[in-house]
């Protein structure tokens, strides 16, 4: 029998029982639906954190004070035994030839005022290169003045939804607002335009580093940014910092962190939840594949005098098999095909919805559910071609 | 043709042992006209199954057209009955999904003969049983008498060497039925050997032998030309018929 009369014949047979047929096309395309969409969900929060560690600012590495064995706490976290100063930075700026910027940053919360309206937000303390290190822009008005570290001034970048906050319908550049017990006057506004990681740029003041610190009445930053050139060696970037500051405190208490080791984590994270979002779909597809089967077994009763016409008719029991698990692979065939019509629909629709989350299925995604899809035929398609192979034609010829 | 040495069938029901068919011995030439007759029960369609290579004799030994077939293998035995078997049987057993080319051209489906091919000659084997005009019908848009000569054609389409036909008119009135006796009739005359199970004594009659089975052995052996009734097929004393 020819693989193109197998697949007639079964597409005959499917199409005789129209309903049977699509209920059954309906269980496996919602099936592998769900596994397509869930994965394309899974996918896309990966790419959007990623995405948003890119948004961070390229190449960076984050030192912190304290270091995990020292301090005996998370690195960055509760008390640091050594400060992590401002010349410590500047050293580094020094030393580090292949750096592209080296950033300190003091953070704080404070209460920023303009006369009555009043907000507490984070107050960071830094310089002018912060902007560019995290890859953030101005809307109005002038980044913080090129100026020594150690020099206070009394100058403020405001966050966007910030300055909405204090200054509506009004420009504050130019304006003085409150920070503490200190007048701070509005150097420019951030463009608060996308949302980053773990910290939200639209309530957010900046201000010199200094300023900062004695506001705070600080002596240790609250990290370093370091921004390594683009194609610069990050490992010797990374040994390089380590020997300065390992230098200059005689002990490791500090800790180096790579943006990518914190990216590549948090990827990991999502990627082992695609794959069990994907799991959870795949009992779908299981439950589809079930229904298949059921149907199949129905069939093989319902057809047993056919059964026993085909063995009359000379078909050996191999042909009886692959009649019905024809059957089985093109109606999960089928039903993978429309899966990934409806899948594509809904990620449409999702994109419509939320345009910032890009939830295209991933390529692996799409074949593995048309594959699964495919397998799942074949193997609950089986046991009920088993069924009918085993049946004895003169038995079946009448219908037993 | 076909010679049996001492065939035997045996059922097991649970402890009872069912002796369909017990120490046949029969032999029949290519090209024959065969009548199977019997109470129900008797084993007629046990006989044919087994002369069809549908079931398996438990006991004696099966020669077909010189080959003993008693022990092959399931695929051969279907390729046996793909190549030289056709059946016709009473309820027709046409797939209800198939028009009438579908149906003729299934054997050659598993064959694997290409579909022209198989086209042509489903078309030529209806044209032949006088269906050229129901080539695209259902079995539901047909009349029984019309089904069983689909039916007909699709068991010759392979050119089989022997047709066996359960019981072919037992659905039909008799203006259909003599149709259909008269189309084996006529395939037989060209030399196709015909294996007829019947109760009806019209039908035995025309064959050139008829064979009386009773509780599975073959108890009597009649010239078609001898069957008048069914009272004198199975009533009369065994020393009255030719053994």
């Amino acid at each position: 029998m020819r693989a193109l009369d197998q697949l007639r014949f079964a597409a005959w047979a499917l199409a005789f029982h129209r309903l049977r047929t699509g209920l059954c096309l309906l269980g496996i395309s919602i099936g592998v639906t769900a596994v397509v969409l869930l994965t394309s969900l899974g996918e896309g929060a990966r790419r959007y954190v990623h995405g948003q560690f890119q948004s961070l600012g390229s190449n960076l590495v984050f030192v912190v004070p304290g270091h995990s064995e020292t301090a005996g706490a998370m690195p960055g976290v509760g008390g640091a035994p050594n400060d992590l100063s401002l010349d410590d930075a500047l050293a580094l700026q020094r030393a580090l030839r292949q750096a592209e910027r080296v950033v300190p940053v003091s953070m704080g919360s404070e209460t920023v005022a303009n006369r009555e309206r009043h907000k507490q937000v984070l107050v960071l303390g830094s310089t002018r290169d912060f902007l560019d290190a995290r890859h953030l822009r101005l809307r109005s008005g002038e980044n913080l003045p090129e100026m020594e570290w150690e020099r206070s001034r009394s100058v403020i970048l405001l966050g966007g939804e910030l300055a909405r906050e204090l200054f509506p319908g009004q420009n504050p550049v130019g304006a003085k607002v409150r920070v503490g017990d200190r007048r701070l006057r509005v150097l420019g506004v951030i463009d608060d335009h996308g949302q980053q990681v773990g910290l939200d740029i639209g309530l957010m003041g900046l201000v010199p580093v200094a300023t900062a610190m004695s506001m705070y009445d600080e002596t240790s930053l609250f990290r370093i940014l370091v921004q390594v050139r683009a194609h610069a060696d990050v490992d010797g970037v990374l040994d390089d910092i380590h020997d300065v500051l390992y230098e200059r405190h005689g002990e490791e208490d500090f800790t180096v962190i790579t943006q990518d080791s914190v990216s590549g984590a948090l990827g990991s994270i999502l990627g082992a939840l695609t794959l069990a979002l994907a799991g959870i779909a795949s009992v779908s597809l299981a439950v589809a594949g079930i229904g298949i089967m059921n149907v199949m077994l129905v069939s093989v009763s319902e057809r047993t005098p056919e059964v026993g016409l085909l063995r009359a008719l000379g078909a050996g029991r191999a042909q009886v098999r692959g009649v019905f698990l024809w059957e089985a692979i093109l109606i999960a065939g089928v039903g993978g095909l429309l899966g990934l019509g409806l899948s594509w629909l809904s990620t449409q629709a999702l994109g419509w919805y939320l345009p910032a989350f890009d939830a295209t299925p991933p390529a692996w995604a799409v074949a593995a559910a048309l594959g699964v899809s495919v397998a799942v035929g074949l193997v609950f398609g089986v046991l009920p071609a088993n069924k009918a192979t085993r049946l004895d034609p003169v038995l079946a010829l009448r219908g037993k | 043709m076909i010679e049996l040495e001492g065939i035997g069938r045996a059922y097991h029901m649970g402890e009872e042992v069912l002796h369909a068919l017990a120490e046949v011995d029969l032999t029949i030439e290519a090209g024959e006209h065969v009548a199977i007759m019997g109470p129900s029960g008797s084993g007629k369609s046990t006989l044919l199954n087994v002369i069809g290579l549908l079931d398996r004799a438990t006991s004696g030994c099966y020669r077909f057209e010189g080959r003993d077939v008693t022990n092959l293998a399931d695929e051969e035995l279907s390729q046996l009955r793909q190549r030289r078997i056709g059946f016709v049987f009473q309820s027709y057993h046409l797939v209800a999904r198939l028009d009438a080319i579908g149906n003729v051209e299934l054997p050659m489906v598993f064959a694997g003969l290409p579909r022209k091919e198989r086209r042509r000659r489903a078309e030529a084997a209806l044209d032949a049983v006088g269906l050229a005009d129901r080539m695209e019908h259902r079995p539901a848009e047909m009349s029984g008498g019309q089904r069983q000569r689909v039916a007909i054609a699709r068991s010759t389409i392979m050119n089989p060497g022997l047709l066996l036909a359960d019981e072919p008119t037992g659905n039909l009135d008799t203006a259909s039925g003599t149709q259909v006796l008269e189309l084996l009739g006529g395939m037989n005359r060209e030399g196709l050997t015909l294996i007829v199970v019947t109760h009806d004594p019209a039908v035995a009659r025309r064959a050139q032998r008829v064979l009386i089975l009773g509780d599975g052995r073959l108890v009597r052996e009649w010239r078609g030309d001898e069957v008048t009734s069914l009272e004198q097929l199975f009533g009369l004393p065994e020393s009255e018929g030719p053994a």
